[in-house]
């Protein structure tokens, strides 16, 4: 009976860590609690200016947090795959965050490995202060039990480059070095990233342009793969308004050197928030005209009691694009504590390419 | 009412019966080959002297026990053929036994103990019940117990319980042999009314030559023989 | 069917016309089944609460690492683990005294924490924030949170002064043990960064470093996770002396009924005849014969579990107190039934109510419809019968004396014990007939001929009902043998342990310097000699570490069982220590052998020097110099006293004490109380056995009773002609009251040796595999004689209603004998 009760507790935490799928329960406050006042946590404002090496590092002052990493990967047969890793903060507390087990902040980490026909799936939780998880800014380090993203005396913080990263499961693992030449990327307005029309924001860049090169493990057979890989960067202490229920939201490569972010927020009331920076081949980041982005639902996939939405039709008029999503495996069903959809895809019509799809509150 | 059963047009008819019994190291034949006949509302008195075979006989016929050799058979049904549960059923729905005592359930009232064997044959008949306490002259004793009637009343209890089922045939054992002579005489009196007011077979083993006088015929058996 | 509720219908009316044969059945299983169920739902009770225990937090069903010296671990090596794969949970645990009571604490860390080791704590879905965030939460059991007298939300102080996070009832916590945030542990426990054992979870987190590869990796060692636990182990014996009452209860009880239905059988054999002869077959009989019984054993064993739950919730207290002062067991004071053990209940009764009737079946299955005419050789049959029990006696008893030879466990011991009363009860129809052909001979008289002859036919009728009285009073002798010699011995032993005439324990450190310069100044206190304690492993069982100081006190009163010479002097220099008998015994250890005690200060060796009787501690338990004591354990509360005092001088002390220092009983206490509560403690340990030795004598009563009555109806064939040839039926009642009483009492005095039997197997094997420790075995006559008392009056109360049935019966009905006698 009760040996679900611990487990009770970490979703009901993740409710309040929150930054994925979207709990029914948690409506009431908007986004499984992203939605929450922001209370005497440090507020996100327009105009401030984003520092390297410095915002690498944590940002205890703001309720959440996280280092998002994807990957769109092929090995020498040219098979897809795709490997996610992610390390979300989240403090109960704000204020002073004290070393020790008296630290309030809480770590959750993902990490996922997918292919056409497979998609495995890894969670682990820590408490700050005692060392078992946590970021530095210098040298960059991201870090949970013996997962990690590290950076080390080499790497340069205009271009978080080079990046090494690991993580495993029971049934898999990956280890990953990411490059990249080109600076990180600013989102939203110079790295504010607007999220509703009332005021909720976040700080947000992305390196976009990492060549990522490694090893991934499926029940212990290792396979040499290379490709490319986005890393986002955010933190807010009230993302979402309170009704918003949940997102899809898309990292796109394309052929053409062009990068591209795109998001939809869904309201309860069945209007939809538009957003999206266009990155083109100069480096520059643009946003974009939310009445410019239009997202469609072209096919649903059933994944337990759930239907998902897994291919889509997106276009961009002022870009003249106009292409359909593929998911690489439909199923990419992430079943933590708290889950949400999270998978590459493959994009066919005005331009090609690949990218990444989460989709959350469905 | 009887002419809707089957059996009722036949009679009884025991051909070539044997019995022995195991005697410590010997065996001792009870019967011999005994052929006996009892025709629909026929009433047949078996004498005999002490051992000669009459109770042996009357158990064969009745199904509670299992002939060596021969035969007994109530028109198609062949008894001695037939499995114990399958005599036991038999006698439960056609057979009607008066033995000499423990007739009756001695936790069972009067009323109880006439109705028993006809409940559990399925075939109680209440206004035949009715009839039976009636022609018995039970009326008064129904809730009394068995230890609180004589032997006369008892016997009476007992051939009316016999009676209730409506049987093909009505064995009875020495039926009257504890009771005095003038209890007697008004037990058989009343047995024979009732068996040709049914039109039921009737075989009685008596030793009383006084009592086999009153019935339509008498067999006798002797060393396991019909004499 | 309907034929068969017709069946069912005349067979029941067998009931109705004899009520008080039905009652008999009824309350031979009812009895049966209560008394089972009863002890059933104690050791299920209790079991519920070990398991509890075991799933909790800090249980042992986890497998865990733990510092190869037993010392406690640096936190950074949880941090190493982790960061090298191990789905490791950090753990700290130790003991904090709130108002006097000592308490389990138990820091966990529940995001860390395994799934399966999460059992006990509920830490809500909005409570993991209010568990982790200040000022957290203290989770407890209600039942403790009763007994600190204390209110949810309340933040009580420890002794040391330090405030716990707000209570926190949860039902599902084990009683006793606090659990807090492991950063709230380390605090209360004063050991900052430290931990003492880490969970290691079963869940595969994919590839993991290897243990010597990690910094520290090398101090730790593997504890494989305990499908039984050292509670279940520690109570075992207690248990397995519940069951065993139970099972004898139970026993007794089948023996009514047993003779009931064999009774009922013999009186319904013509029912079942004519019943046959009307055409009922074979196979049907018998099966409505067993629906019947089986109708009646379900509802004997419906009424008889309600009885069992109310014995169980009756008993509940005594045993739960014995376990908490036998072995620290923690069992709430409510109880808890699962669906299962009503199952098993009924299912018992079904099962005990077609095994005692099973002759009565057999007989009913082969039951000739024609009268058998060969007569029954009975008397034959009993003498073969007698033979071949006394053969199977002599066969138990040799087994019960291998056990004893070879056997080294408490199964051993109880096997021997189980021998023992198997054995006695099978011979004793034997031995009861040679003492009646004895006596049989010796008598002159042609009616005191006929009165032992006819008591020896007899015999068979009532062998079950002694056999059942033989093992109640026998088992009642044994064990009231045992409870007295452990009283005598306890009682002297505590005049010894408990010397000083006032002990306290102080709300902390600092008031304890404050009282003991109080103290000085009062003349009539003659010493104050500190006490402390701390608690270690040695050989992989916990032990207690108390620290006494070197005074003429202890070095004159402590009853020692071996000492070597110089003792008290090694003790002193903080080199030796003395040794509770249960420790020498679980570990082997002799005078001059020597032990590493794990000490924070590292290995702490001290040489046996004494071992000294240590009775109802579960724990094991080493007497050392107050003063190497503290050296070793750095920072254990130093709060415990004992005072010398002018006796006349203690009421007036204690009052003083109370009101200046606002000390309550549990913190201050004289002699006189504290023995008075060792006392208590004592005797409700014995409060269960006493109370199912007194019920399996009232059923043994029972039994005699319903096999009495079975006879009086059969021996009426008997009585008769020798009323007939002139003797009265008063002389006749007489002459019955003197056979049953003579059969009981010659019974009752072969109970004796067997009690004593049955006591020195449990003194001298049993309690010493159980408990750890020897008693001197001492007889006590009177209550001997008493015992023999009581199961006379026993004997005379269950003869006397066939007896008046016998002065009641009218001529007529003796007559009958001889007119229809089949």
């Amino acid at each position: 009976m009760s040996d679900s009760l611990f487990r009770l507790s970490r979703r009901g935490f993740a409710a309040g860590l929150a930054l994925l799928a979207l709990g029914r329960n948690a409506r009431a406050q908007g986004f499984a609690g992203l939605g929450r006042d922001a209370g005497e946590f440090a507020k996100v404002e327009p105009g401030r200016a984003l520092t390297f090496p410095l915002d690498h590092g944590a940002h205890p002052e703001f309720r959440i947090e996280w280092w998002y990493l994807t990957a769109n990967l092929q090995d020498a047969a040219g098979k897809a795959y795709g490997v996610q890793w992610t390390l979300f903060r989240q403090a109960m507390r704000p204020g002073e965050q004290p070393e020790g087990w008296a630290n309030q902040q809480i770590w959750m980490a993902h990490a996922a490995l997918t292919s056409a026909d497979t998609h495995r799936t890894a969670e682990r939780f820590a408490r700050g202060g005692v060392g078992q998880a946590g970021v530095t800014a210098t040298p960059f380090r991201a870090w949970i039990d013996n997962w990690q993203m590290q950076g080390g005396e080499a790497m340069a913080p205009a271009t978080l480059s080079p990046l090494d990263v690991a993580a495993s499961g029971a049934d898999f693992s990956y280890a990953l070095r990411l490059t990249a030449e080109r600076p990180l990327v600013l989102q939203g307005d110079s790295g504010y990233s607007k999220k509703s029309e009332r005021g909720q924001a976040s700080y947000y860049y992305s390196q976009p342009y990492f060549a990522a090169s490694g090893s991934v493990t499926l029940d212990g057979k290792a396979v040499e793969v290379k490709g490319q890989a986005w890393m986002d960067r955010e933190w807010s202490s009230q993302p979402l308004a309170s009704d918003q229920t949940g997102w899809d939201w898309f990292s796109l490569h394309l052929e053409t050197g062009d990068k591209v972010m795109l998001f939809r927020l869904r309201q309860s009331d069945g209007a939809n928030y538009f957003a999206g920076n266009w990155i083109g081949t100069d480096g520059k980041s643009v946003q974009l005209a939310p009445d410019a982005i239009a997202i469609t639902p072209t096919a649903t996939t059933q994944i337990g009691q759930r239907q998902l939405p897994t291919a889509w039709r997106i276009a961009i008029a002022p870009r003249r694009l106009a292409i359909d999503t593929t998911p690489l495996n439909p199923q990419s069903w992430m079943g933590t504590s708290f889950p949400y959809w999270e998978g590459p895809i493959a994009i066919r019509g005005s331009h090609a390419g690949v990218g990444y799809l989460e989709m959350t509150g469905y | 009412m009887h002419g809707k059963s089957p059996l009722v047009s036949l009679m009884l008819s025991v051909r070539a019966l044997q019995k022995s019994y195991r005697s410590g190291p010997d065996r001792v034949s009870v019967l011999r080959g005994v052929d006996l006949d009892v025709a629909p509302g026929e009433s047949v008195a078996l004498t005999g002297e002490s051992g000669s075979g009459k109770s042996t006989l009357l158990h064969l016929i009745a199904g509670l026990d299992a002939a060596d050799a021969g035969e007994v058979r109530f028109g198609d049904t062949l008894i001695s053929q037939l499995s114990d549960a399958g005599r036991a059923a038999f006698r439960r729905d056609h057979l009607g036994l008066v033995f000499q005592q423990f007739n009756l359930i001695p936790s069972l009232s009067v009323a109880d103990n006439l109705a028993f064997q006809s409940r559990i044959a399925g075939r109680h008949d209440a206004a035949w019940q009715a009839e039976l306490i009636e022609r018995l002259g039970l009326g008064s004793l129904l809730k009394r117990y068995p230890e609180q009637l004589s032997g006369g009343q008892q016997q009476r209890v007992a051939i009316g319980r016999a009676l209730a089922v409506k049987p093909l045939l009505l064995l009875a054992d020495e039926p009257t042999g504890n009771l005095d002579e003038a209890t007697a005489d008004e037990v058989m009196s009343l047995s024979r009314d009732l068996v040709s007011r049914t039109g039921c077979g009737f075989l009685m083993v008596t030793h009383s030559a006084r009592l086999a006088a009153m019935l339509d015929r008498r067999v006798h058996l002797h060393a396991g023989l019909i004499a | 069917m309907k034929r068969a509720l017709w069946i069912l219908a005349v067979l029941l009316s067998h009931w109705r016309r004899h009520p008080m044969q039905l009652a008999t059945l009824l309350v031979g299983l009812i009895s049966a089944t209560a008394l089972w169920s009863g002890v059933q739902a104690l050791n299920q009770q209790a079991r519920i609460s070990y398991d509890r225990a075991a799933s909790a937090l800090g249980g042992a069903r986890t497998a865990t690492l733990v510092g190869s010296n037993g010392e406690s671990l640096p936190q950074q090596i949880f941090v190493e683990l982790r960061r090298a794969g191990w789905p490791v949970s950090p753990m700290l645990e130790g003991r904090i005294q709130i108002g006097g009571r000592s308490l389990r604490l138990l820091g966990v860390e529940p995001l860390s924490l395994p799934i399966e080791a999460s059992a006990a704590p509920a830490i809500g879905t909005s409570g993991l924030q209010g568990f982790l965030s200040p000022p957290g939460q203290t989770l407890i059991a209600p039942d403790t949170l009763a007994e600190l007298k204390a209110a949810a939300g309340d933040t009580p102080l420890t002794n040391t002064g330090l405030t716990l996070p707000p209570l926190t009832p949860q039902n599902e916590s084990v009683p006793g043990l606090l659990v807090v945030d492991i950063g709230v542990a380390q605090r209360l426990l004063n050991m900052p960064e430290k931990i003492s054992q880490l969970l290691l979870g079963q869940r595969d987190l994919g590839p993991r470093a290897p243990l010597a590869s990690i910094a520290g990796g090398e101090t730790l060692r593997l504890v494989e996770p305990d499908a039984e636990t050292d509670l279940e182990r520690l109570t075992d014996s207690f248990h397995l002396n519940l069951t065993a009452f139970g099972l004898l209860s139970f026993l007794v009880g089948l023996f009514i009924v047993n003779s009931a239905i064999g009774l009922a059988f013999e009186q319904r054999r013509p029912m079942l005849r004519t019943l046959r002869a009307c055409g009922v077959s074979a196979l049907q009989l018998n099966s409505v014969l067993i629906v019947e019984l089986v109708g009646l054993a379900l509802l004997a064993g419906l009424i008889g579990l309600v009885c069992g739950y109310f014995i169980a919730a009756t008993l509940l207290p005594d045993v739960a107190a014995s376990l908490r002062g036998l072995y620290g067991a923690q069992i709430p004071g409510e109880l808890t039934l699962r669906p299962q053990w009503w199952a098993a209940g009924l299912a018992i009764s079904v099962i005990g109510a077609l095994g005692a009737a099973s002759a009565s079946l057999l007989k009913a299955i082969r039951l000739p419809v024609l009268a058998a005419a060969q007569p029954y050789a009975w008397q034959q049959a009993q003498q073969t019968a007698l033979i071949v029990q006394g053969a199977l006696a002599l066969i138990v008893f040799a087994g019960g004396v291998g056990c004893l030879l070879l056997g080294d466990s408490l199964v051993a011991g109880f096997a021997v014990l189980a021998a023992i009363l198997l054995g006695a009860a099978l011979a004793l129809p034997a031995v009861l007939g040679l003492v009646l052909l004895l006596s049989e001979r010796v008598a002159r008289k042609p009616l005191a001929k006929w009165f032992w002859a006819d008591s020896r036919m007899q015999l068979s009728g009532l062998s079950l009902a002694l056999m059942a009285l033989l093992l109640a009073l026998g088992v009642n002798v044994g064990v009231g043998t045992m409870v007295q010699s452990f009283s005598k011995t306890f009682t002297g032993w505590l005049d010894g342990r408990l010397a000083a005439e006032v002990y306290l324990n102080a709300a902390s450190d600092a008031q304890a310097v404050e009282i003991k310069a109080w103290l000085r100044d009062r003349p009539e206190v003659q010493a104050v000699l500190p006490g402390s304690r701390a608690e270690a492993q040695l050989g992989g069982w916990p032990i207690d570490l108390i620290g006494f100081a070197d005074h003429a006190t202890y070095r004159e009163q402590w009853p020692l069982l071996e000492s070597s010479p110089g003792a008290w002097d090694l003790v002193a220099r903080g080199e030796a220590a003395l040794i509770s008998e249960q420790l020498a015994l679980r570990l082997k250890l002799k005078l001059g052998d020597r032990v590493a005690v794990p000490t924070p200060q590292g290995s702490w060796p001290l040489e046996v020097v004494a071992i000294y009787a240590d009775y109802g501690n579960p724990r094991g338990q080493l007497g050392v110099a107050i003063a190497a004591l503290v050296a070793h354990f750095p920072g254990i509360a130093q709060t415990r006293f004992g005072l010398r005092v002018t006796p006349a001088a203690v009421p007036a002390l204690v009052t003083a004490l109370r009101e200046k220092f606002a000390l309550d009983n549990r913190s201050l206490a004289d002699q006189a109380a504290l023995k008075a509560e060792s006392r208590k403690i004592f005797n409700r340990t014995f409060a269960v056995t006493n109370a199912l030795n007194a019920f399996t004598l009232g059923i043994a009563g029972v039994a005699l009773l319903t096999s009495l009555l079975t006879l009086s109806q059969s021996r009426l064939p008997q009585l008769a002609p020798l009323w007939a040839i002139g003797i009265t039926r008063r002389k006749l009642a007489v002459i019955e009251l003197m056979k049953t009483l003579s059969v009981a009492l010659i019974t009752a005095l072969l109970a004796l040796p067997l009690g004593l039997v049955v006591a020195w197997c449990l003194i001298a094997v049993v309690n010493v595999k159980a408990f750890g420790w020897r008693l001197p075995f001492q007889v006590f006559p009177e209550q001997l004689v008493q015992l023999v008392g009581i199961a006379m009056l026993a004997s005379l109360l269950a003869a006397l209603l066939p007896i008046l049935n016998l002065l009641r019966m009218q001529p007529a009905q003796l007559v009958k004998v001889f007119a229809d006698e089949r």
